[in-house]
């Protein structure tokens, strides 16, 4: 029972980082019907730009040199993925299948270039102590990390909700992804709200992939993360129901809580080191079985 | 939107106008009034044409021809074994890719789990041959009887999903696959580092130096029987019904066939296709790793092939496949030159990465020629179509 609060705070950290890559996807699947494959790119793009900041920095191990890391990577991601969007995507508008492709091919190009220039190995960014420490709670020992990830996505889940209800462009999202004619017939610029949610998701992108870096793989950024991460951050969209905020902060929370206890308390024996992964794409079978649209997802 | 990839097209009329005809060919086909329709392909052309390469194919490995630059393999020479070896990659890829064409291009099923049913091919092979010692012949029929099972029950599963949806069910139980793969269950796939194969129970002819020309041969074989099984399965009635599902599902079923059936028969075609490639390549390769066979990025890699070459239209497929292979090995070779080492930081990075180019290029061709290979022939020789 002891090790049972830890768990569950480690899967609630890891649902965090997979709701950061989600709502970005989700809030563009919404808006665009565009399934944003170059996502798993923006968030190895920016563990990346963490990587290079902090080990060019002296103050890379300072609480204050790591925020400014963070607050790069986020940069990194949003940059990227907004000239995704205006280069790539803008060209294409009403053949959802051809932006779905060339989100494909932009990460298949990416990667390439990650690999030449970094090469295939791992590379490890500066953090500070505290980040890698534990923290007592009566007996639990818990990662200092969890918590940072867990007040992330929080804290993204909590801006994310006010933007979209309180500001006008957030409204606007909200809309189009209703009826993009008619709030386009309103005289509303939707192709700049198209820009806002790459910018967005790019962000959270970012973050997520230096948080993970950080938080589950001892400080290690390698050009394959992404790929590896946006197939969870896939299933986590499609739990949740496609184009649901809301649906994907529950899956999130689902998948990262299944995954951890699975491979806790039955990953450990021989043969199974995979189950905790193979058990969340079970999870995504019985789902979708059971409702076609997701967890909070309109039927379609 | 209930087909996804039948919905993308520039123009919304041109859309309707296809949707009807190719409705209009089914209920002609399905009353009994003989093929009609415009016959796809170059006829008697594409015949002659399709028979001359495959010909010239065929007599390539005892063509000892010197050829310099272009040769994929280490010596410029054309029935080298490095050049024949690249080349039947080339072959067991183009037969995969048309074999996905029928899935993605045809019926408009856009899967992504396209792999597991290739690393089953690979892995069951794989196992049967290395870790239970079986002969060949009922390893294979093993492996494709695995490949069948598997696919008839994970396809009725994602088929219940449509759209975005069913790509990312296929997605994840090929991952699950992955991941299986990964775990080295009994000591069968080896885990992380492969499964080498073992030849001791192989026939002699596809053991040893003189099995290059045999395994050469034997991909051209299988490329053959991919593109004739997808030959058959499009232009029979059935391939109509696959074309009318691409179209508008909703409207087949006002026509009152059931279109569940019809996208099962074609996940599982599609599917025992790349078993089989698998099988092939992994006599080719001698080896199975998980990541070269079983990750997301084959699947990636295949999606890449059919589209480069050209959505629905078979030979697109192939020549997509065959482009990108060759050319992922050229640049490789390109990339291993002594000269190559000169060239300045801002070239040598991206031009030693084979992925990075062939991105490149594939977004180049979705943003100017969104018909691939196959839509830029038909732009330059109309008179093809």
């Amino acid at each position: 029972m002891s090790t049972f609060v830890a768990i569950t705070i480690s899967g609630l950290a890891l649902g965090s980082v997979y709701f950061l890559i989600a709502s970005g996807l989700s809030l563009i699947y919404g808006l665009m019907d565009v399934l944003n494959f170059a996502h798993g790119i923006f968030l190895t793009l920016g563990a990346y730009a963490g990587f290079d900041l902090a080990s060019r920095m002296s103050a890379a191990a300072d609480p204050a040199g790591f925020l400014l890391t963070a607050a790069v990577a986020a940069a990194c991601g949003a940059v990227i993925a907004a000239m995704t969007e205006l280069v790539l995507i803008r060209p294409l508008y009403g053949r959802p299948v051809s932006q779905i492709l060339v989100t494909i091919g932009l990460d298949v190009a990416l990667v390439g270039l990650l690999l030449g220039i970094y090469g295939s190995n791992a590379r490890v960014i500066t953090v500070p102590a505290w980040l890698t420490g534990v923290t007592s709670l009566g007996s639990e020992r818990i990662p200092n990390g969890d918590f940072v990830a867990l007040g992330t996505g929080a804290a993204v889940l909590a801006a994310l909700g006010w933007f979209l209800r309180r500001t006008r462009y957030g409204i606007i999202i909200r809309a189009g992804a209703e009826n993009r004619d008619m709030v386009r017939a309103l005289g509303i610029n939707v192709g700049r709200a198209f820009t806002l949610v790459f910018t967005i998701g790019g962000a959270a992108a970012g973050l997520a992939g230096l948080l993970n870096s950080v938080v589950f793989n001892g400080g290690l950024v390698d050009p394959s993360q992404g790929d590896q991460l946006l197939i969870f951050a896939f299933i986590v969209v499609v739990i949740g129901g496609l184009g649901s905020l809301a649906g994907s902060a529950v899956a999130a929370v689902l998948v990262g809580l299944v995954q951890v206890y699975v491979s806790f308390y039955a990953g450990t024996s021989a043969g199974l080191a995979q189950l905790g992964n193979v058990s969340v794409v079970l999870v995504l079978a019985i789902v979708l079985l059971a409702r076609p649209g997701g967890l909070l997802g309109r039927t379609a | 939107m209930s087909s996804l990839l039948g919905s993308d097209q520039p123009a919304a009329e041109r859309h309707e106008a296809g949707t009807r005809a190719a409705l209009a060919r089914l209920g002609r086909r399905l009353a009994g009034a003989g093929p009609a329709g415009t016959r796809r392909g170059g006829g008697r052309i594409g015949v002659i044409v399709t028979g001359c390469v495959l010909a010239i194919l065929a007599v390539l490995p005892l063509v000892t021809l010197q050829i310099p630059w272009i040769l994929p393999g280490p010596v410029d020479v054309l029935n080298s074994a490095g050049t024949l070896e690249v080349l039947g990659l080339c072959f067991v890829f183009a037969g995969v890719a048309a074999g996905f064409d029928l899935l993605i291009g045809f019926t408009g099923l856009l899967s992504f789990g396209q792999v597991l049913y290739f690393a089953t091919g690979v892995y069951v092979l794989d196992a049967a041959l290395s870790v239970w010692h079986w002969a060949l012949l009922p390893a294979a029929a093993l492996t494709m009887a695995v490949g069948g099972v598997l696919a008839v029950l994970l396809g009725s599963i994602s088929l219940k999903a449509r759209g975005i949806a069913f790509a990312m069910v296929t997605l994840a139980f090929a991952q699950a696959g992955y991941y299986l793969i990964e775990d080295n269950p009994h000591g069968l796939t080896g885990g992380d580092s492969g499964l080498v194969m073992s030849t001791s129970r192989l026939p002699a002819f596809l053991v040893g130096v003189a099995s290059t020309r045999s395994l050469y041969w034997l991909t051209l074989a299988f490329l053959v029987a991919a593109y004739g099984i997808t030959w058959l399965a499009t232009e029979s009635v059935t391939g109509q019904v696959f074309l009318a599902i691409r179209e508008s599902e909703r409207r087949t079923e006002v026509l009152g066939l059931r279109p569940f059936p019809f996208k099962l028969a074609s996940f599982v075609i599609s599917s025992l296709i790349a078993t089989a490639g698998g099988m092939v390549y992994l006599l080719l390769v001698g080896t199975a790793a998980p990541d070269a066979v079983a990750s997301t990025t084959v699947t990636v890699s295949i999606l890449v092939m059919v589209v480069l070459g050209g959505l629905g239209t078979r030979w697109g497929a192939v020549i997509g496949a065959i482009v990108y292979v060759y050319l992922q090995q050229y640049l490789l070779k390109i990339a291993a030159e002594p000269s190559f080492a000169t060239l300045p930081a801002v070239l040598r990075v991206p031009l030693s990465q084979p992925d990075f180019l062939l991105g490149a290029i594939f977004i180049a061709f979705i943003l100017f020629a969104p018909g691939g290979i196959a839509g830029l022939a038909r732009r330059w020789w109309p008179a093809r179509s």
